[in-house]
């Protein structure tokens, strides 16, 4: 027996040479694991609070098609005004999103697990833990309370403070009011916790400009405790779709799923619960996939052994006849968000954008979107590469991931005739139900063939754009800097030579300098054009 | 004892005529081809190093037939075009209006006309081009490099340059002998006593045989190259050979590059393989040979790597095949010694002219 002699640790006994395990509450695990969770020091505890707090806000604007306005405050606690880093800070995260119900508004924050986001739909956050996990970590280094402000319909305003009761997982409201008024529906959330803004500040400042980029359809504001305002206005009115929830691929599903699955349900056919649990399957398929795996159809699916289970989760990823997911569930930023996201934050001279079909791996599907960003004040010299994933950007371990890796194998300035030094910006966005990330931190991405297929694929396209470009707009330097030559020169030649020819006038010879005013003419034409198709393409 | 008169006017005069004739000419092409919208180009030979061959018969290197093209259309040409042209232009100018120029003028007036030159090398390598294309030497477009040599002994010459028009001078009035400038190039020649023409490598050598009255013993002009010779006193010597038919004598170092000095004045350089006019084919180098250092016990230098290396060279020029070229040269290195012309000082001062000097030119009879 393994564990400590307090009721609720882990505990792990051996019975019929069978292990089990004995539950801890899901807010204890995150306590006892905040370093996994991006908590692990005071400067990165306030850069993922403030992450977290402001990707729910979007997510919760985006569900409803909303248009984001997020307003960020991150400031000193009064107490700790005058002291050094780290300190206690107040972090306010306001949106105008839909909402929540007051009923559920205490344990949407103060129970971990308790997410709208536990089912299969493509969101920044995963199971709605990462708010928790930001109030847990304000709670434990502050011991001060969390304020949430709700409303749906923008009259009737509920105020909630609370704890949370970390070893039975549940909130603990310390008060509860309502007032009317007028406004917007939204959320407001005001925690405090210890943190760095002096180590963290780059980071905060690197999230919200990268998160301006992929969604300029929100207005953000953010004032730092400096007072500093970090303005990022509304650039577009598109939206991307909302994504929609969906089931399961039997390709992706796993042992643990699928025998917590059989445990809960109450469906007594085989066929049925294959439809109704998962993605794309239908009667006929579910059918000839039970035939395949070799169970009868009237099995009663909740009677089946564990190794039974076993060959059933096998079979399911080894069965072909499924269909392939379908992407109607992601949402893409698509050409209108990136084109207008590179447009106001990088302001390149020019880019291109690819968006790859959808593809799957393991049975999620995922897109893969690739933009390239090209010249302008803007980028610095070198490369950048911005990697998001589910719009939200990654900004730890770049070499680790797999655009990373692709980034630097295929950009080849050499080959496509890009100027050494000149600024260049690769972003990257892969929309998928579940990200496939290397680790819990989600900063990096694991190298999927699929993936890495597809990220390949879209970046080449990208490249080729630009290429295009550059050969194009070479050209025009070209007879432009040929027609500045000849304007130099051929006057001067001109000259000399009618003095030693002693002839009586200049010799007429500016037809030779229009020759190239009407080339230019017709290269810019066409440089127009190829700008208008790759935009069209895209 | 006779002296030799010829006409002052007449050869370099008319070369003159000529020589703005040519230079109208390439205006007047690419003026004409301006005029009819077409981009203007000219053709010379190339002086890269494969197009340079050397021509048994006029004993010198010369261009092959390889040509160069360049055309006002080519955007890499287009500059040095425009400074071609230019230079022509102001070549014509000097001509015309009788002015002379250094290689370093040439550099700072092109300023006054919007031609830009990033260095003195890149004029001076114009100029080289405008050469080839009109095959005549810049002397003669009355542009001169800064170095200069010293020419002196019974010769009357009559200037041309403009403010000295007819005035006559004896080039033995001054005992340091008179810089081989512009002036003296174009002078003609009017008179001579002279039967001989004695080049030396150094100024001292010259000093000397002033003083000990060499023009006077041996009836010869003197003439210091100063090293290797400027182009200018190429010239002079040539003209000394041609117009005076007096043979030409050279006195060098006994290294290979006194002999490689001889060579260049006999023969020309590769560097000028697009002129004429500058060589002296029948010139005799005289010494100081390799083989002389024991004959005459003279003090010497050990050579190092670097005139070993130089050697080689030599030996694969086709111009060292034959007679005392290469048996000299295999002396050197056999011996692997060189020394100065000074090192006959060790025998008294006037060793040189009393004994070798006069022993040299008996054996230059027969070479």
């Amino acid at each position: 027996m393994i564990g400590s002699n307090s009721g609720r640790t882990i505990v792990m006994a051996h019975r019929n040479n069978q292990s089990s395990f004995s539950e801890i509450s899901p807010s204890e695990f995150f306590y006892r694991n905040r370093d996994l969770a991006g908590f692990s020091n005071p400067a990165k505890a306030l850069y993922t609070a403030t992450r977290e707090l402001v990707e729910n806000s979007l997510d919760a604007c985006e569900s409803t098609a909303t248009l984001p306005k997020i307003s960020v405050k991150i400031r000193y606690s009064e107490e700790e005004r005058h002291e050094q880093d780290p300190r206690t800070y107040v972090i306010t995260v306001q949106d105008n999103g839909n909402g929540i119900d007051p009923r559920q508004a205490p344990n949407a924050f103060g129970k971990v697990f308790y997410g709208s986001k536990y089912r299969l739909k493509q969101a920044r956050g995963m199971f709605g833990m990462g708010g928790t996990m930001a109030i847990l970590y304000g709670q434990i280094t502050t011991s001060k309370p969390v304020t949430i402000t709700t409303s749906t319909d923008g009259r009737e305003f509920h105020t909630f403070r609370l704890l949370i009761d970390i070893q039975n997982n549940k909130p603990i409201i310390l008060s509860r009011s309502t007032r009317r008024g007028v406004g917007s529906s939204g959320t407001s959330v005001e925690m405090l916790l210890h943190g760095d803004f002096f180590r963290a500040s780059a980071k905060i400042r690197d999230y919200f400009r990268q998160t301006a980029l992929v969604t300029p359809y929100a207005e953000i504001t953010f004032i730092d405790p400096q007072g500093r305002l970090w303005y990022f206005p509304q650039t577009t009115k598109t939206v991307p779709k909302a994504p929609i929830e969906t089931k399961p691929h039997p390709h992706g599903f796993d042992f643990e799923a699928m025998r917590r699955l059989l445990k809960q349900t109450d469906e007594s056919s085989f066929p049925k619960l294959l439809m109704n649990e998962f993605h794309r399957v239908g009667k006929q398929t579910a059918r000839n996939f039970l035939t395949f795996a070799k169970f009868d159809l009237r099995t009663d699916p909740r009677k089946i052994s564990n190794e039974e289970t076993v060959r059933l989760v096998d079979a399911m990823h080894q069965f072909d006849g499924f269909l392939p997911p379908d992407s109607n569930c992601l949402s893409p930023l698509g050409t209108e968000i990136l084109k207008a996201g590179i447009v106001s934050e990088l302001q390149p001279e020019f880019y291109s954008i690819a968006i790859r079909p959808p593809a799957a791996y393991s049975g999620y599907p995922f897109i893969v979107e690739v933009a390239l960003a090209y010249g302008g004040k803007v980028i610095g010299e070198g490369v950048r590469l911005y990697r998001f994933a589910n719009r939200v950007p990654l900004l730890y371990d770049e070499a680790s991931d797999v655009a990373g890796q692709v980034v630097s194998e295929l950009l080849d300035r050499r080959a496509y005739n890009i100027p050494r030094e000149a600024p260049l910006a690769v972003i990257t966005h892969v929309c998928s139900t579940k990200i496939p990330y290397k680790s819990v931190g989600k900063e990096f991405l694991a190298e999927r063939p699929e993936l890495e297929k597809e990220l390949k694929n879209g970046l080449r396209e990208t490249l080729r754009q630009l290429k295009s470009y550059l050969s194009r707009k070479g050209s025009i330097e070209a007879v432009q800097r040929r027609k500045n030559i000849y304007g130099k020169y051929l006057p001067l030649i001109a000259q000399f030579s009618q003095s030693l020819s002693g002839a009586k006038r200049p010799p007429k010879y500016q037809g030779l300098i229009k020759d190239y005013d009407d080339e230019l003419a017709i290269k810019v034409e066409q440089i127009a054009k190829t700008k208008k198709r790759t935009e069209g393409q895209i | 004892m006779p002296k030799q008169r010829r006409g002052p006017k007449d050869r370099s005069s008319n070369r003159k005529v000529e020589l703005k004739a040519i230079l109208q000419e390439l205006g007047k092409k690419v003026y004409d081809s301006l005029d009819s919208n077409q981009f203007p180009s000219m053709d010379f030979p190339s002086r890269s190093v494969k197009n340079i061959v050397y021509d048994a018969k006029a004993k010198q290197y010369v261009l092959g037939s390889r040509k160069v093209t360049r055309s006002a259309s080519n955007i890499k040409h287009i500059r040095p075009f425009t400074q071609l042209t230019w230079l022509a232009f102001f070549a014509t100018q000097l001509v015309g209006q009788e002015k002379t120029s250094t290689l370093r003028d040439v550099y700072y007036s092109s300023q006054a006309y919007d031609i830009e030159f990033d260095d003195q090398s890149e004029s001076d390598s114009i100029i080289t081009d405008l050469e080839t294309v009109i095959s005549r030497a810049r002397e003669e477009l009355n542009i001169y490099p800064e170095e200069r040599s010293a020419i002196f002994g019974d010769l009357d010459i009559e200037y041309t340059v403009r403010g000295y028009e007819g005035k006559r001078l004896n080039l033995s009035s001054h005992p340091d002998g008179y810089l081989i400038g512009p002036s003296l190039s174009s002078a003609e020649f009017v008179d001579t006593s002279a039967e001989m023409v004695i080049a030396v490598e150094k100024g001292g050598l010259f000093t000397r045989f002033v003083e000990e009255k060499v023009h006077e013993r041996f009836k010869a002009i003197i003439v210091d190259t100063a090293g290797q010779p400027p182009r200018a006193t190429r010239y002079m010597l040539r003209r000394l050979h041609d117009e005076l038919n007096l043979p030409v004598y050279i006195m060098t170092d006994g290294d290979v590059y006194g002999e490689h000095i001889a060579m260049v004045i006999i023969s020309g350089s590769a560097r000028a393989a697009h002129l004429r006019d500058l060589t002296v084919p029948s010139g005799k180098w005289i010494g100081i040979w390799a083989s002389d250092i024991a004959k005459y016990n003279l003090p010497t230098i050990p050579m190092n790597e670097v005139d070993i290396k130089r050697v080689h060279d030599l030996k694969a020029d086709p111009r060292y095949q034959k007679g005392i070229w290469p048996r000299e040269l295999d002396t050197f290195l056999k011996i692997k010694r060189k020394c100065e012309l000074e090192a006959f000082s060790k025998f008294g001062l006037t060793t040189i002219v009393d004994k070798y000097l006069p022993e040299k030119l008996e054996i230059a009879k027969s070479l």
